[in-house]
């Protein structure tokens, strides 16, 4: 990994300026030309290595306070289904396996639903569970009740 | 702040195939009917108030280092002490507390797991209270963002 895609990652880190030219700006300030940063960034999203790029919103800024992580424990051999029908739910924002640590906790299916409310949110699992038929695997709804830090990941 | 039907609109435009290009907000501008100096505008007021956390990047955690979610059982009397001393590592970027015995839930970033299991025995060290960690196995959702 060169010196430039360090910085760059770290600028992409903690944010651009909102400025009418914002690659051009970011240029100047790392001593390099606008197209080795529109490069940098054109390679690092066809690599994968950046997921999403644009303005990254603070949700529960705009009323979607209600964040539930809902656990489930599905057998090894149907995880990945599981998984992936959770993920192509509209209002579930991630689904990851991790692993289960028992006795403490057997849950190895983990997915996000933000809403507007708690009522929401639960009505909206309700009907995930319906429409995939989801009864049978034991889960469980954590919702968040206060946010001591959030900041984006810093990896460099 | 007050957020308008506008807000809204200009926010789902510009939280995924963000223009990589000399004039971005131009182009979402003309997209949306709008001028640029407006959006520009606009987006740096929702970003001075909060609504926008940042203008930059999602990365994916495996590729951008190591990571991991981790969860602590805490007496509920210790929660504020015990989350000052987790978020006072500065390789926790999330920490929220959730309703269960595992009841503070949060997320270590690093360059690579090294860094991950330092920052945690760091946190050992100082609260001994059971802990999880829980790296992802798999991921079953491309990150877009959610429409609001």
């Amino acid at each position: 990994m060169n010196s430039l895609d360090i910085r760059v990652r770290k600028s992409l880190q903690s944010g651009l300026p909102i400025v009418a030219e914002p690659y051009a700006e970011l240029a100047r300030e790392l001593g390099v030309s606008e197209s080795e940063i529109l490069d940098t960034i054109r390679r690092m999203q066809q690599d994968g290595l950046v997921k999403r790029f644009g303005m990254v919103l603070r949700h529960r800024q705009l009323g979607y306070t209600a964040n539930a992580m809902v656990v489930w424990d599905v057998p090894d051999n149907e995880v990945d289904e599981v998984g992936n029908q959770l993920a192509s739910e509209t209002h579930v924002t991630l689904s990851y396996r991790r692993p289960r640590r028992r006795p403490a906790w057997n849950y190895n299916l983990f997915c996000m639903i933000h809403g507007k409310s708690r009522v929401a949110v639960l009505a909206e699992l309700s009907d995930i569970i319906e429409r995939n038929g989801l009864h049978r695997y034991a889960h469980d709804v954590l919702f968040s009740t206060h946010c001591f830090k959030q900041r984006g990941g810093a990896y460099v | 702040m007050t957020v308008s039907p506008e807000d809204l609109e200009l926010l789902n435009a510009v939280q995924r195939d963000f223009p990589v290009h000399g004039r971005p907000f131009a182009a979402i501008a003309e997209i949306l009917g709008r001028s640029e100096d407006d959006v520009i505008y606009r987006l740096n007021e929702l970003e001075s108030s909060g609504v926008i956390s940042r203008f930059g990047a999602v990365f994916d955690h495996r590729k951008a280092g190591s990571s991991t979610l981790a969860a602590m059982a805490v007496p509920e009397d210790q929660l504020d002490e015990v989350a000052t001393i987790v978020n006072a590592c500065e390789d926790v970027n999330h920490n929220y507390a959730r309703e269960n015995e595992f009841n503070l839930w949060f997320v270590v970033t690093g360059s690579d797991r090294t860094a991950i299991d330092d920052a945690l025995n760091g946190i050992r060290a100082r609260c001994d209270f059971p802990l999880l960690d829980l790296p992802m196995e798999s991921a079953y959702t491309i990150d877009l963002g959610f429409s609001v």
